[in-house]
């Protein structure tokens, strides 16, 4: 039922995913407890594939436990190919793009979960925030916020660039104090060399975030 | 069955009432009949621009509150038959009326009159919401200042959530040589920013404030230029397509001869 395998990054537990979790954690003690570990090895480290095998938190809990009682492993991770699906809704919801057809005035806030596209302004006073990346179609004229759980990777584009504040994650900046004019198709991101949001041409995103590209962004994201 | 129109800004001294009581003026010009009513109770200002404060009996809380008809409160202006004025009380406050009591008196209006034109006070609370709540249509005014378009976009996002038609644009106070150098937003800007719809631009005018001080709106003389505005403005609200007029101070020939040669003066 347990098929272990060792790699250079420690072992690797194939757990069969027709038998039932009881006969499981019977064998995982057996396989363990056979296995001579010797007192000066480091510290190994311990994947575990679950394979199409979905476990509770408790379970899980229960697993780890039995290998933390092993001397010298460690459990790295648990890896199942099934999620619940009320998981992966909230997995799609965070990746998807959402497409928002409005003006956002002064006073209002729009918020989303995953990435923001708004097909209108953002008027002075007004808000928006997205969990992801935030792409304006319009005149982008107050604040933004993307990335807002973190992702410093985030970035917000516009087509009319003049906002009061860009927030990106835990990062912040504003518009200077003498009256500027906005700049047409840019976007703004987090330069981590001069650790500080900068607004460059749309050009460079092909470069600086390559992974905004499709299907591999949302599973990053995810 | 009559249109209630209110006229808001968000904030104050913009020219809501100025614009209520010229517009009611222009359209009962028009010959169309026409309710005012002043919902700014407490400051109340629209009695006064009309020249009816000394008329006053009864107010708008006194029907709301049913210590008289609304018949009784409505007062007839001096110039026109056909245009009435339902004033605020001065010594109540905001909360004596209710958004309900709002939508009865001008569904009862309404039976009666072609326009209703409601003065809203400024700020966005009970005063807003209590001039808001019975309106069909909604006129926002401001004025070529940033302060005044941001708190204009503040209201426009709001009445957006009320049960009113998309709100147009009136654009009061332009100083045309200000414009032209840059120190003042122009129509255009301000346009750019609240994207509704233009109904008319009145531009700064001395004439406004001396008519208001006698009591006599600006829109009752015929030739000056804010007068002409206003009119235009009623002919729009009635459905006319009437262009905007150039802001153009008219300097006499010599100025349109250097126009015609291209040279700028």
């Amino acid at each position: 039922m347990i098929t272990i395998k060792g790699t250079r990054d420690g072992l690797t537990l194939y757990i069969d995913d027709t038998c039932s979790f009881e006969s499981v954690i019977i064998e995982l003690e057996q396989v363990l407890s056979t296995k001579y570990v010797d007192k000066d090895e480091p510290m190994i480290t311990v994947t575990i594939h679950l394979g199409n095998r979905y476990i509770h938190k408790e379970q899980e809990e229960e697993l780890r436990e039995i290998i933390r009682n092993k001397k010298k492993l460690v459990v790295h991770s648990i890896e199942s190919n099934v999620i619940l699906k009320k998981e992966a809704l909230q997995w799609k919801e965070d990746s998807e793009i959402k497409a928002i057809t409005r003006i956002v005035r002064s006073g209002q806030v729009v918020e989303v979960n995953g990435d923001l596209l708004l097909i209108g302004d953002v008027n002075p006073g007004g808000k928006i925030v997205a969990s992801g990346n935030i792409f304006v179609l319009g005149s982008l004229r107050g604040i933004a916020h993307a990335g807002v759980n973190g992702n410093r990777n985030a970035v917000i584009t516009a087509s009319y660039m003049k906002p009061s504040q860009l927030r990106i994650a835990d990062y912040i900046s504003r518009s200077p104090d003498y009256e500027s004019e906005g700049v047409y198709m840019e976007c703004g991101l987090i330069d981590e060399n001069k650790s500080k949001i900068v607004i460059d041409r749309l050009q460079v995103l092909s470069q600086k975030r390559p992974d905004l590209n499709g299907f591999e962004r949302r599973i990053l994201n995810g | 069955m009559g249109d209630a129109i209110v006229i808001t800004s968000g904030k104050g001294g913009v020219g809501k009432t100025t614009t209520t009581a010229n517009l009611g003026t222009a359209l009962a010009l028009l010959e169309k009949k026409v309710c005012l009513i002043d919902t700014d109770i407490g400051l109340r200002n629209l009695d006064v621009v009309m020249g009816l404060e000394n008329r006053i009996i009864y107010d708008i809380v006194d029907v709301v509150q049913k210590r008289c008809k609304l018949k009784q409160a409505l007062i007839k202006d001096k110039r026109f038959d056909c245009l009435y004025l339902l004033p605020a009380a001065q010594t109540s406050d905001k909360s004596e009326i209710t958004p309900e009591g709002m939508i009865e008196i001008i569904a009862e209006l309404k039976q009666e009159y072609d326009y209703i034109l409601i003065d809203c006070p400024a700020g966005i609370e009970q005063g807003y919401k209590n001039a808001v709540a019975g309106a069909d249509k909604a006129i926002v005014v401001v004025t070529p200042e940033k302060s005044s378009v941001r708190d204009a976009d503040r209201i426009i996002g709001l009445l957006e959530k009320e049960d009113v038609e998309p709100p147009h644009l009136i654009v009061n106070r332009i100083r045309n040589h200000m414009v032209k150098n840059g120190d003042m937003l122009d129509v255009d800007e301000i346009i750019q920013i609240l994207s509704i719809e233009l109904l008319g631009i009145v531009a700064d005018d001395d004439e406004v404030i001396k008519a208001s001080n006698h009591g006599e709106p600006v829109a009752f003389q015929p030739n000056t230029r804010a007068s002409l505005a206003y009119r235009n403005i009623a002919r729009r609200i009635l459905g006319e397509s009437v262009p905007l007029m150039s802001l153009d101070d008219d300097k006499g020939m010599f100025t349109k001869v250097k126009k015609f040669f291209g040279i700028r003066s």
